[in-house]
């Protein structure tokens, strides 16, 4: 089941830490460095249904 | 006059003029329209089984040419059940690693070896002409044992009549035309079927934007006998993707992803292409390599199937039904499925012993097999061309993060190999009832192989239904006229035992001729059998 409801101990700072990551990086840098961002995530989450459930609310 | 579509690399079956050029039309039981690998391998089971088949070829031998290379284990298994499968292993050339390499990284490699205990070995490499040419002398020696198989070279079917119950053909020879008639009519006449032009019938699916230059070389070279593959690879001009891969004779097949926006024309030009290859060979050996090219040629291709493989008493099978990118080896490889799993239906209906509603089953089974190679074909194609920019920088970033990291290799899809196809879940397989069973032996799947005595398990299986009890004894069955023939193995060899039972100490499974399991159980009970054999040739209440 994906968890929707607030999960991220210290919200201010991890959105910072994803800022800061793209920081110096033109466009299209920053769309590939999303793409194994996003991949690295979802191997980590690993349950297909969840990844499922996670295209359907990113919608 | 019949046109040379193609230079033939043996003459395999010389025009011959028969007595029925001069009469009225034969009747046949059955006319298969082509002699590739699918309709030879009809043709062979057919007559085997003792049923007649007459084979109509456009051309008097095996086409040269940049075709199949690539042959799977299941195929080999179908071979060897046929009588051709050990010349072919021994001519082919057998591979196991594949290595996929980034540029200049390489992401890494994959051992296809299978466990021991397998007639077969999981790929061979063999150029096509070969693979027919040992059906074609599998055929010969089944002819001089009586089997009714009758190939016709240089018959060129030009026109079909289709009248239900059975079609009237014209035939083209050097000698003039002459017609025919068959109760059954099998196009195995390839991906451009004049058959199914001839029929109206449509052949949907997607095209895929990009064009591969085919190179086979002949060369004396100690590369490994691996496939080599690379995304963007280093050397000059290869294009987006490149592979290198062994045949046998001393011949390499190199194969270099153009894109789409090309000229043909000029990409063609011999002296264009050597560069290419010279950069390629040179980055590995260090120093080009003498070579010469023996075969080049320009490819696109297509992703599609037609809707429906039976019309009536017109049945398509191999690629005139079905149609795949190479990468995976999903082309002949499954066109040799569909003879396995036709070869047996026809000779049961031809017999009498079974409706010819059992034909829908070949037609339901094969669709799903091709449905699934179309699947794996079109992501394959989809991750070596994307077809977006999103797309291309998703499959980058698969590509560079399985240069640092092992969870992003099984991502990498260079193409998902062939296969056996599983029927499970279709209308004539039975009861899963054997507690422990693994999954392999499972109903709807192929038998698996294992030693058994001198030689291997799948060598007493097929041509006709086989009830094998493992540690445990069971007898023959009779229903419907057809028998299931025990083989009883009360100590099974260890993989057989693991293979087939898993946890279970003994077992029953009814295998059909084409050796995909149809129901497993505990014990032996005769009037289960039976059943499951009335459901397996479509006779279930």
């Amino acid at each position: 089941m994906l968890n929707l409801t607030p999960n991220i101990p210290d919200p201010d700072g991890f959105y910072e830490e994803l800022i800061r990551a793209h920081a110096g990086l033109s466009k299209e840098q920053s769309d590939a460095f999303n793409a194994r961002l996003i991949l690295t995530l979802a191997n980590h989450i690993g349950d297909r249904a969840v990844l499922t459930q996670a295209f359907e609310a990113a919608k | 006059m019949v046109a040379t579509r193609y230079k033939t690399a043996f003459q395999l079956y010389p025009y011959a003029r028969v007595p029925a050029q001069g009469n009225a039309p034969v009747r046949h039981p059955v006319v298969i329209v082509g002699g590739g690998p699918v309709g030879l391998a009809l043709a062979l089971d057919l007559g085997q089984k003792g049923t007649p088949a007459l084979v109509l070829d456009d051309h008097d031998g095996a086409g040269l040419g940049s075709k199949a290379i690539c042959f799977a284990k299941r195929t080999l298994d179908i071979a060897s059940r046929l009588g051709a499968g050990r010349q072919m292993v021994e001519k082919g050339v057998v591979w196991n690693v594949g290595k996929v390499f980034h540029a200049d990284h390489k992401i890494f490699d994959f051992n296809l070896q299978p466990e021991v205990g397998h007639r077969n070995p999981a790929f061979i490499n063999l150029q096509q002409p070969y693979f027919e040419k040992y059906l074609v002398d599998a055929i010969n020696k089944a002819q001089t044992a009586g089997a009714p198989i009758e190939i016709r070279g240089r018959n060129c079917v030009t026109a079909l009549e289709n009248h239900g119950a059975y079609s009237t053909l014209t035939v083209e020879t050097p000698d003039g035309p002459y017609q025919l008639e068959a109760d059954y009519l099998i196009a195995c006449d390839g991906a451009r079927s004049p058959l199914r032009d001839m029929m109206g019938l449509s052949f949907d699916g997607r095209v895929f934007e990009d064009n591969f230059l085919i190179a086979d070389v002949h060369m004396k070279a100690d590369f490994p006998t691996e496939r080599w593959f690379w995304f963007d690879p280093p050397f000059k001009d290869a294009g987006q993707s490149a592979l290198l891969h062994k045949q046998p004779d001393d011949i390499w097949r190199i194969d270099f992803q153009l894109g789409w926006d090309i000229d043909r024309e000029k990409e063609l030009d011999p002296d264009r292409i050597r560069a290419r290859v010279d950069a390629m060979l040179s980055s590995q050996a260090g120093h080009v390599p003498d070579y010469t090219l023996e075969w080049t040629s320009i490819y696109t291709f297509q992703c599609r199937r037609m809707a429906k493989f039976r019309h009536g008493n017109v049945i398509f099978a191999g690629d005139s039904a079905h149609q795949v990118s190479p990468f995976g080896a999903r082309g002949a490889n499954s066109g040799v499925q569909d003879a396995d799993n036709l070869g047996w239906k026809l000779d049961l209906v031809l017999k009498g012993l079974a409706d010819d509603s059992l034909l829908d089953t070949y037609a339901e089974e094969r669709e799903h097999g091709a449905d699934e190679n179309i699947l794996n074909s079109s992501r394959a194609t989809d991750f070596m061309t994307p077809k977006s920019d999103l797309s291309k920088t998703f499959r980058n970033a698969v590509l560079e993060l399985a240069n640092k990291h092992a969870f992003a290799r099984p991502l990498v899809n260079s193409g998902r190999l062939s296969v056996p196809c599983n029927y499970a879940g279709f209308a004539l397989f039975g009861a899963d009832a054997l507690d422990g069973g693994p999954d392999l032996s499972a109903p709807g799947m192929t038998c698996p192989d294992a030693p058994h005595g001198d030689g291997f398990i799948l060598d007493h299986l097929g041509g006709g239904f086989t009830l094998l009890a493992l540690g445990c004894e069971a007898q023959d069955v009779v229903a419907h006229g057809l028998t299931a023939q025990a083989l009883n193995i009360p100590a099974p060899s260890e993989a057989l035992a693991t293979r087939y039972l898993g946890e279970a100490t003994r077992g029953i499974f009814l295998i059909r001729p084409d050796q995909h399991i149809v129901a497993r159980w505990n014990d032996f009970d005769a009037s289960e059998t039976a059943a499951a054999i009335a459901r397996a040739i479509g006779k279930a209440g």
